[in-house]
């Protein structure tokens, strides 16, 4: 039943290691620029704080299709930005993953100010009274409570992305879902083919979500 | 700045000159790779005139491109909702079956198909129409989209179904059960039509992920939407980047209204004298909601109690301040 399997011809789990490569660039990204935006937007300048909130409100209206289409179209075909790299492959992986940092980080932003806000008032207010600044209130006592609160939360972000990591395959990234679209072309087993992926993405998926919550449980700060 | 924040001070002298610093800096830091992306611009003649002047001179670029693939992925968009509803409504209620032979298989479909990229489902409804079904070729893609996307977003609406029963307050089934209601009719008569108000805003911002999706379609599959007529007019006017500023534009714009839309109903019925005022937060269905298999049952519980707890700080729907209120009346 599975012979159309034959891993000479279609690199089964190449396809699914560049899922997760794309998915583990895109999520460190988005984590580092998420955090940028986050503070931006509780910060004291109010032009900073302007910048975050236009920038989430925009980009996330914004199909992720759109972004990573247009990353490929804009920047590279018409811009000739090569992103330090001369293969085709290379650069489409790159153009992907700062697709998705520019997208996910969005919602990295959204969750860790949620995150931000069920820090107690106390907590800052304390940190002032000692003379902490913003900066210091912020990465010493707010922030680091947050992210133990918004780990379900990014959890969830994390799945999405590894969701939305197909996308790519729009710019002919060589992913899981361009080689399920090229073996269902060629192959006339859609189902069991289709079952395969699917339970690929089942097991990148749930272990993630099983894994983040249970850490959420350890982190979280009892109150 | 509209309230202070408990993060820093009112700011003194010191402050706002520091503020003013920052803000000249980050202004800098901001106009420095703008103006070397406008010059790269410049360079590759993307900024001129005849590039962008076919958006407001040209009416056919709308006529023939932009609009009708407007349409088709607001077509897309609406028929996806319309039949994802009544499916999510059952696997919604489905869940919360006392029969675990009811619940189980719900439980089953509903993570599937969550843990499951669109696009992937997508593909898959459009090579299944190919070979099992008699649809046309023109029209299999419309048909895959509208397949994918009814697929995913029951799990997800099931999910919002749930939270919105969950968000009523306990004594409406406990009431029902006293007059001596069935489970079956609590559900229908008395908590279905209460959720159905609460969910409203969840679900108008559930379309705007759906929109967002329709353009998986036309990437991938040559379902003729809004990102598809892009790229004819991106070719055709040989305009790339003034093309997909404009489509990102009229994206933004569409999704804005819907949040908008769902954010103005979310307050209305919180404020509502009707109802219990139960209300699922519009955000509850962005996609930072809506991922996840392993984890989705903690989530969801804070995302419910979220909103129990919300709406538990509002006033009791009967003693409103102006006290007479038709319900009250009566």
């Amino acid at each position: 039943m599975f012979d159309f399997l034959d891993l000479d011809q279609y690199d089964l789990f190449g396809a699914f290691w560049t899922t997760v490569q794309l998915t583990v660039f895109s999520a460190i990204g988005a984590l580092i620029w998420g955090t940028i935006l986050a503070a931006m937007r509780v910060s004291p300048v109010p032009v900073m704080r302007a910048f975050g909130t236009a920038y989430v409100n925009v980009v996330r209206n914004i199909p992720l299709t759109l972004i990573i289409v247009a990353c490929s179209q804009a920047l590279y075909l018409t811009l000739g930005m090569q992103m330090w790299s001369d293969d085709t492959q290379t650069i489409a992986f790159r153009l992907a993953v700062l697709g998705f940092v520019a997208y996910t980080a969005t919602f990295v932003c959204e969750a860790l100010r949620a995150g931000i806000n069920t820090v107690p008032v106390g907590q800052a207010e304390a940190a002032r009274a000692l003379g902490l600044n913003f900066t210091q209130v912020l990465l010493l006592v707010v922030l680091p409570q947050a992210f133990r609160a918004v780990v379900p939360p990014l959890a969830n972000v994390l799945i999405a992305l590894t969701k939305n990591t197909t996308v790519a395959a729009t710019i002919g990234v060589a992913e899981a879902t361009l080689l399920m679209k090229d073996m269902i072309e060629r192959e006339a087993q859609l189902i069991p083919i289709a079952a395969v992926f699917a339970f690929g993405f089942i097991v990148l998926t749930l272990p993630t979500g099983l894994f983040l919550g249970w850490v959420s449980k350890r982190v979280a700060v009892k109150r | 700045m509209s309230k202070p924040s408990v993060l820093y001070d009112a700011p003194g002298p010191r402050a706002k000159v520091r503020n003013a610093l920052l803000t000249v800096a980050f202004v800098i830091a901001l106009a420095l790779p703008l103006w070397w992306l406008l010059s790269v611009l410049d360079d590759k003649n993307q900024l001129d005139a005849s590039r962008w002047d076919p958006f407001v001179t040209d009416s056919r670029i709308w006529t023939t491109y932009l609009l009708p693939g407007l349409q088709e992925t607001l077509t897309a968009a609406a028929l996806a909702l319309v039949i994802a509803l009544p499916l999510g409504a059952v696997l919604g209620i489905g869940r919360m079956s006392d029969h675990w032979w009811i619940r189980r298989p719900a439980d089953v479909i509903v993570e599937f198909f969550r843990s499951i990229p669109v696009l992937m489902l997508m593909l898959f409804a459009n090579q299944a129409y190919a070979e099992w079904s008699n649809i046309e070729r023109d029209s299999r893609p419309m048909y895959a989209v509208i397949t994918g996307l009814v697929l995913y977003n029951a799990a997800v609406l099931a999910e919002i179904v749930r939270a919105g029963v969950l968000s009523l307050p306990r004594g409406q089934t406990d009431a029902a059960h006293a007059i001596g209601m069935r489970k079956s009719q609590t559900m229908i008569y008395v908590l279905l039509p209460q959720a159905v108000t609460a969910m409203l805003p969840a679900i108008v911002s559930q379309l705007v992920v759906i929109v967002k999706d329709t353009a998986l379609g036309g990437a991938l599959l040559g379902f003729a939407e809004l990102l598809s007529a892009t790229r004819l007019v991106a070719s055709n006017y040989s305009n790339t980047i003034a093309a997909y500023t404009v489509a990102a534009i009229i994206f933004v714009l569409v999704n804005f209204l819907l949040t908008g839309f769902a954010s103005w109903l979310e307050g209305r019925i919180r404020r509502g004298r009707r109802g219990t005022g139960a209300v699922v937060p519009h955000d509850m269905a962005e996609e930072t909601q809506a991922g996840g298999a392993g984890i989705a049952a903690p989530v969801l519980g804070t995302g419910a109690t979220g909103a129990i707890g919300a709406t538990g700080d509002q006033p009791d729907p009967g003693g409103t301040p102006d006290g007479g209120t038709p319900d009250g009346g009566r």
